[in-house]
C-alpha cells in the first residue's frame, strides 16, 4: 500500500479516494494546464488562449476572470491556483502598456515553481480561419522542432521542454497508426522569432508500406519573441528528472544469447572444503585406539630421525 | 522475357504514379516520445519571402521520416486496429511531484513478516445457527447483527447481578477502539520519527487546562500506595471523571453513619464478612493433589521392595510432597481464548 498515512483519516470513501490521487504516484498521467488571465487581457490574446485550451482539452483549467497578478514578483498566487486545480503546467496571459501582448508559460514541482518563461505574441491566426477538417479531440500530436538554436541558448532549451511538456499529453507505449494525425512544428529563427504551426496530417498512398504524408495547416499560427526567463536551480531540476527506480530496467546478469538463439547461463559454484565433505561412514574402516597410538610413535620417531640428520647436516 | 519486362515496366509506372516516401536529411528522432529535432540550419531567404511555406515543405518532410520510423516497428492488431508498439522515450521530462516514498511497515506488520504470517482472506458471511441466517462477520451491516443478536445478554456467574451488562459491552467496545486508534498513532508516529513519550502529555505547551488537570491526578496517584499520601494545594481540585478511574484520586471520605439502625447494620455486615468466609475449594487441584498423594504412597511401598544401592537417587520425602501440579495445565479454555488466536 502506497497511502500515506494520515493523523486524521478521511471520513467518506469518496473523500478517500480524492486524497489518494493527489499523493505523487510512480507513473504520472497526463499533465494538467491552467489558462489565466493577468489584469488585462487583450484580443489576441483571448484567441490565443481559447485556441490553446482547444488544443489540450480535456487535460485543461480555463479561468475566465481577471486576477492582480505580477508573476515574476510573486509567483505565489498561481502556485495556490495550480495547488487548487492540481495542475502542474500554466500559462498566464496579461496586456500593459510597458508588455503588450504577454503570455507567460511556467510548470510546477511539487506544487512550487519550476520555471516560466515569458513570451511576446506578434501574430496569431486562429483555428477558425483555416478551412479544413480538424483533429479528433485528445489526439497525440508529434512535435518538430527546426533550427539549429534550440541546443544553443539555455533558455531556448527549456522553452523547448515547455513545449514539449504542454504539447505532448502523456507518455503512451502504443499508437494507432491511423490515429497519427496531428503535427506541431515549433522553428526557430536566426532573428530570435518562434514560429509555431500546427498541421492536419494526410496519408496517402505511396508504393510502399510506408504512406506517403501531406500536411495540411489547420491549426492556429502563432509567431512569438522571447522575453524575460525564470529558469530552475540545477539541483531542483535533477530532482525534478529523477526516474523512481520502478521504471528503472534490471538487466539478468549472467544469461546470454548466442548467434544461434541458444540461451546461455553462468553458475557461479563457491570453493569446495573437500577435507570436510560429509561422505558415508565405514565403521570397518575406522583405525582401533591401539593403530592411532602406533601411528603417533611412528610418526614421532621420524620426526625425530629427521631432526637428527639435519643437526648431523648442520654439525658436519 | 517479355513477360517479365511488362511487369517490371507495369510496377515502374505505378511507382512513379506515387510519389516517393524518401528524404535524404539527418535528424535526431525520438520515436518514443513522437519527437523530431531537426538542427540543420534554416533557409533564411525562404523564410523572409515564404516563411508558410517553407515550413510546411520543411515540416512535411521531418515529419515524413519520423513515420518512416514508426512504420518499422512490430505492430499488432487489436479489434480492427492496427497499432504500433512505442520504445520508451529518450528525452526526459520533470516530474509534477517527487518520487512516492515506499511506507515503511506497521509494527505488526515487521512481526507479521518476520514470523512469516500470511494475510489470509476470512469469508464475510457465515450460518449464525441463533439467528437462523448468514450475518456478514465484518462490513456492512454487521452492526445490525450482532444487534439483533444482543437482544438479550446473560449474566455471568461470578458478576453483580445489578450491573448493566449492555453498557459494560459498550463500554468494551470504546475501549478497543481508543487503543486501535492509540496504536495507529503510534505507527504514524514511529514512521515519521516522531518522538512521543510513552505516557503522560505528548506536548504540554498546547494542552488546554482539562487534559493538564488531568494529568496532574493520573500523576499524583501513580505512586505505591495509590496518591493517598500525596499533597495537595489549598485550593486544588481533582479533574473530573479521572477520579472515578484512578484508584487514589478520591479523597472523598465517607460520611459515618447518620441513624443508628444504619450504623448496626454496616458493623454486623463487616462481622459477617470477617467470620464467614469459607475456603474456596478448587476442585481440580483438590483432586490433582490427592492423585499425587496416592502416587508418592505407592512410590514409597515400592522403595521398601527394592534393594538398598539404587535407592541413594530418591531424597527426603518433604521434597516429593512439596511438589505440586501446576494450576493451568489442562484446564479447557473458554470463552474468549477458546479459539486460541486473538481477535482484533
Amino acid at each position: 500500500m502506497v497511502v500515506i498515512q494520515r493523523v486524521v483519516k478521511a471520513t467518506t470513501r469518496k473523500g478517500k479516494k480524492v486524497l489518494i490521487k493527489k499523493e505523487p504516484q510512480v507513473n504520472e498521467g497526463p499533465k494538467r494546464a491552467l489558462f489565466l488571465q493577468g489584469r488585462r487581457s487583450s484580443d489576441k490574446l483571448r484567441r490565443l488562449t481559447k485556441d490553446l485550451f482547444d488544443i489540450k482539452k480535456p487535460d485543461a483549467q480555463l479561468l475566465n476572470k481577471k486576477n492582480d497578478i505580477t508573476i515574476f514578483e510573486d509567483a505565489t498566487p498561481v502556485e495556490r491556483f495550480c495547488r487548487k486545480f492540481e495542475t502542474p503546467l500554466f500559462v498566464m496571459s496579461s496586456h500593459s502598456k510597458k508588455r503588450p501582448d504577454n503570455l507567460v508559460i511556467g510548470r510546477m514541482y511539487n506544487y512550487s515553481l519550476l520555471d516560466m518563461i515569458e513570451l511576446h505574441v506578434e501574430n496569431i491566426e486562429c483555428m477558425r480561419e483555416f478551412a479544413c477538417q480538424k483533429i479528433v479531440l485528445g489526439t497525440k500530436p508529434s512535435l518538430v522542432f527546426n533550427g539549429p538554436t534550440w541546443e544553443e541558448t539555455e533558455e531556448l532549451k527549456h522553452l523547448k521542454s515547455l513545449f514539449i511538456d504542454i504539447f505532448h499529453r502523456e507518455e503512451v507505449e502504443s499508437v494507432r497508426l491511423q490515429g497519427l494525425e496531428h503535427t506541431i512544428s515549433f522553428t526557430a529563427t536566426p532573428e530570435g522569432k518562434i514560429l509555431i504551426r500546427s498541421f492536419n496530417v494526410l496519408m496517402k498512398k505511396s508504393g510502399t508500406r510506408v504512406p506517403r504524408l501531406e500536411l495540411e495547416e489547420m491549426g492556429p499560427r502563432i509567431d512569438l519573441t522571447l522575453r524575460r526567463s525564470k529558469l530552475p536551480s540545477e539541483d531542483l531540476m535533477k530532482e525534478a528528472l529523477r526516474k523512481p527506480k520502478e521504471l528503472k530496467v534490471t538487466k539478468k546478469k549472467n544469461i546470454s544469447v548466442d548467434g544461434l538463439g541458444t540461451t546461455h547461463g553462468r553458475i557461479h559454484v563457491g570453493k569446495q572444503e573437500i577435507q570436510k565433505i560429509q561422505t558415508r561412514k565405514m565403521k570397518g574402516l575406522k583405525k582401533t585406539p591401539e593403530e592411532i597410538k602406533m601411528k603417533r610413535a611412528a610418526k614421532r620417531s621420524a620426526d625425530n630421525n629427521n631432526v637428527n640428520k639435519i643437526k648431523k647436516q648442520k654439525l658436519g | 522475357m517479355d513477360v517479365v519486362k511488362d511487369v517490371l515496366e507495369k510496377s515502374a509506372k505505378e511507382a512513379d504514379k506515387y510519389k516517393s516516401v524518401e528524404v535524404n536529411k539527418l535528424i535526431d528522432i525520438d520515436v518514443g516520445a513522437l519527437l523530431a529535432i531537426d538542427s540543420n540550419p534554416l533557409d533564411s531567404k525562404a523564410l523572409r519571402s515564404s516563411p508558410n511555406d517553407y515550413l510546411l515543405k520543411l515540416t512535411r518532410d521531418n515529419v515524413q521520416l519520423m513515420y518512416n520510423q514508426i512504420w518499422e516497428l512490430p505492430t499488432e492488431r487489436i479489434e480492427e486496429a492496427i497499432v504500433v508498439k512505442l520504445p520508451k522515450p529518450k528525452y526526459s521530462l520533470p516530474r509534477a511531484k517527487p518520487v512516492p516514498k515506499p511506507r515503511s511497515l506497521t509494527k505488526w506488520e515487521q512481526f507479521a513478516k518476520a514470523k512469516g504470517i500470511v494475510k489470509k482472506k476470512r469469508t464475510k458471511l457465515t450460518w449464525d445457527d441463533q439467528l437462523k441466517k448468514w450475518i456478514p462477520l465484518y462490513g456492512f451491516k454487521r452492526a445490525a447483527a450482532q444487534k439483533e443478536k444482543d437482544w438479550v445478554l446473560e449474566v455471568p456467574q461470578n458478576a453483580n447481578p445489578m450491573e448493566d451488562q449492555f453498557a459494560k459491552k459498550v463500554e468494551a467496545k470504546s475501549e478497543r477502539v481508543a487503543k486501535n486508534e492509540l496504536q495507529r498513532l503510534h505507527n504514524i508516529a514511529k514512521a515519521k520519527h516522531v518522538k512521543i513519550p510513552r505516557f503522560g502529555l505528548t506536548n504540554p505547551d498546547v494542552s488546554s487546562a482539562k487534559e493538564l488537570q488531568a494529568a496532574v491526578t493520573v500523576a499524583k496517584s501513580s505512586t505505591a500506595s495509590l496518591g493517598k499520601f500525596q499533597e495537595k494545594l489549598p485550593k486544588e481540585k481533582e479533574a473530573r471523571g479521572v477520579g472515578a478511574i484512578t484508584p487514589g484520586a478520591t479523597r472523598k471520605r465517607k460520611l459515618p453513619p447518620v441513624s443508628g439502625s444504619d450504623e448496626k447494620t454496616q458493623n454486623l455486615n463487616i462481622v459477617e464478612t470477617v467470620l464467614n468466609k469459607r475456603p474456596k475449594i478448587d476442585m481440580e487441584k483438590a483432586v490433582a493433589r490427592h492423585m499425587n498423594d496416592e502416587q508418592l504412597q505407592r512410590s514409597e511401598e515400592k522403595k521398601g521392595e527394592r534393594p538398598k544401592r539404587l535407592r541413594k537417587s530418591h531424597g527426603s520425602s518433604t521434597g516429593g510432597g512439596g511438589r505440586k501440579k501446576p494450576k493451568n495445565s489442562n484446564r479447557p479454555r473458554k470463552g474468549k481464548m477458546a479459539g486460541g488466536r486473538k481477535r482484533r
